[in-house]
């Protein structure tokens, strides 16, 4: 459904994209993870035919290039950066959109019935939250029920709980059969919206794996700090110890190296030795470059 | 590109800048035609001619002005808001963004004009000057042109800028150069270089300003001898031919900022 290839994006002749490549099969989803700078809103660009590019980029068989409004017709997409006409109400602006998709206008209240916000239908996009516009931004790209969307980091500007609704949302999206190909630098995200991941750094394909491996091979030792009931300290180094962990006590309780999937491990040895657990914290994990 | 075109006409109307400028045009149209008549009835001359002679200063200075900043807004606005990258990832082609936001605003700018030239016009049918209607008529058509050329040197100028206070600065630039520098300094050339009647018609021409002002007093007058030696050879050169060509100026003065407009946005996109 998505195929790109050698993709190469040039701003003032260096590249911020350099070589990229991959394909995404219909209804699967692929996320691009990277830190900011990365690239990822460029290829996202680069896809809806924005920004000039060298290489190849096909959406539903359409060369982006030479047939963009045919891909376009294909795609709907949540940009990072919400930009909307604030002064239209968001009914009159998905039926502007509607008019361009050449979708019927009798869409435009369904799609804002769906995303939970027919009760904001007359109000000035301009007046709406950030919430409200990002629900609005994805009503926008379910304009015409395209196969494809385009996610630019959908939670950005979204507070925890939030977030977590916009995912669920997206995520049924994707059980719907949807093919997703969506940016973000939050793990949780790529595990609940993508299949696979790729990374990307300084423009440049650094990894690709399974989504649910992404954390792994991202940070494959992450710290747990434990901290135990005073005068217990000797034992639970010994225990965990025994249990084959690499501790070292750092003055705030007992470092134990972890590995992503087996974190509870330390716990797990210290409860079943009869050693008190008062608290734990994990520590973030280094990007060890693939 | 209808929709964009509608959307742009809707925009244009709740534009504070551009309605002042179509009520100021308005307001002082009807005052020159009331001026005209005015002097029609102790001088006994033609309302029409005489409220079209007046219009045409007005038309050299604001027409211009609304058409310049109009379109200088078109592109940039939305470039410097991030709206232009909504409306370039929906199924549309960038040429008919451009088209649809041209014809809107052409539309729009249309309108304001007819507004004022049609209150002047019916102020003097009203009070009795019904006479020289036909050259009254071709002065708004060659209005009308000149308002189209300089909305597509605006937008010229908006595919360019990625800001809209860059895109309005360099409009009014234009403006002032058109305006002001442009006649001085044709005047000046010819002084200092001795031009021949042929170059200084030529370079008069290359101004869509002094095109519209050949025409419109050729429309006015019958006659360009007002204009002095370049006039009387304009005449004599071109005779009846001189109107399509000073029209034929005018659509070019249209047609090739627009395909500039084209080549730049095809290329710089929401850059």
């Amino acid at each position: 459904m998505i195929r790109v290839h050698d993709l190469t994006v040039r701003f003032d002749a260096s590249p911020v994209v350099d070589g990229v490549s991959f394909d995404i099969p219909r209804g699967r989803s692929l996320a691009l993870w990277g830190e900011n700078g990365a690239g990822k809103t460029t290829v996202i660009r680069a896809l809806l035919g924005l920004v000039r590019f060298e290489g190849e980029v096909r959406i539903a068989g359409y060369d982006v290039r030479r047939h963009g409004k045919a891909a376009r017709a294909a795609v709907g997409s949540v940009p990072q950066q919400l930009a909307f006409y604030d002064d239209m109400t968001a009914l009159g602006l998905l039926r502007y959109l509607a008019g361009l998709r050449k979708v019927p206008p009798g869409q435009a209240a369904s799609l804002l019935e769906r995303v939970a916000l027919a009760d904001q239908a007359g109000k000035p996009v301009g007046a709406l939250s950030g919430g409200m516009k990002q629900r609005l931004a994805l009503a926008a790209a379910l304009l015409g029920d395209p196969p494809v969307l385009l996610l630019d980091e959908p939670t950005a500007s979204l507070d925890t709980a939030a977030r977590a609704d916009f995912v669920c949302l997206l995520a049924d999206l994707r059980a719907s059969g949807k093919t997703l190909l969506v940016t973000s630098h939050r793990l949780a995200e790529v595990v609940a919206l993508a299949d696979e991941a790729i990374v990307l750094e300084g423009g440049l394909v650094r990894l690709r794996c399974p989504a649910r491996g992404l954390e792994a091979a991202l940070f494959p030792h992450t710290t747990l700090n434990v901290v135990v009931a005073a005068g217990e300290e000797a034992a639970a180094v010994a225990v965990l110890g025994r249990a084959g962990f690499a501790v070292h006590p750092n003055g705030r309780g007992i470092g134990v190296r972890v590995v992503p999937g087996r974190r509870a491990a330390p716990v797990e040895a210290l409860l079943r030795a009869g050693v008190a657990v008062e608290d734990i914290t994990l520590e973030d994990g280094q990007w060890t470059h693939p | 590109m209808l929709r964009i075109a509608r959307k742009e006409v809707r925009d244009a109307l709740r534009n504070r800048w551009f309605v002042l400028y179509a009520a100021a045009f308005a307001g002082l149209a009807l005052m020159f035609a009331r001026l005209a008549l005015g002097d029609a009835a102790t001088a006994g001359l033609a309302g029409f001619g005489r409220t079209a002679a007046s219009l045409v200063n007005l038309v050299l200075l604001v027409v211009p002005l609304m058409g310049l900043t109009l379109g200088a807004g078109s592109l940039a606005g939305e470039r410097e808001r991030g709206t232009l990258a909504l409306l370039l990832a929906q199924p549309v082609t960038r040429r008919e963004v451009l088209g649809g936001k041209f014809a809107g605003l052409a539309l729009a700018l249309g309108s304001a004009l007819a507004l004022g030239f049609g209150l002047a016009g019916a102020a003097v049918a009203i009070g009795g000057g019904a006479v020289d209607a036909g050259a009254y008529v071709r002065v708004v058509g060659f209005a009308m042109l000149l308002a189209l050329a300089m909305l597509a040197v605006g937008v010229l100028i908006s595919s360019a800028a990625r800001r809209m206070g860059t895109a309005t600065g360099v409009a009014l630039f234009v403006w002032l150069t058109l305006v002001f520098v442009g006649d001085l300094g044709l005047m000046g050339t010819a002084l200092t270089l001795r031009l021949d009647v042929s170059t200084l018609l030529a370079l008069a021409v290359l101004n869509p300003l002094e095109t519209f002002k050949i025409a419109a007093v050729g429309a006015i007058t019958g006659t360009l001898d007002a204009l002095g030696p370049a006039g009387v050879y304009a005449t004599r050169t071109f005779g009846d031919g001189l109107v399509g060509l000073l029209a034929a100026v005018l659509v070019a003065w249209t047609v090739l900022p627009l395909i500039g407009s084209a080549s730049i946005f095809e290329k710089r996109g929401i850059q």
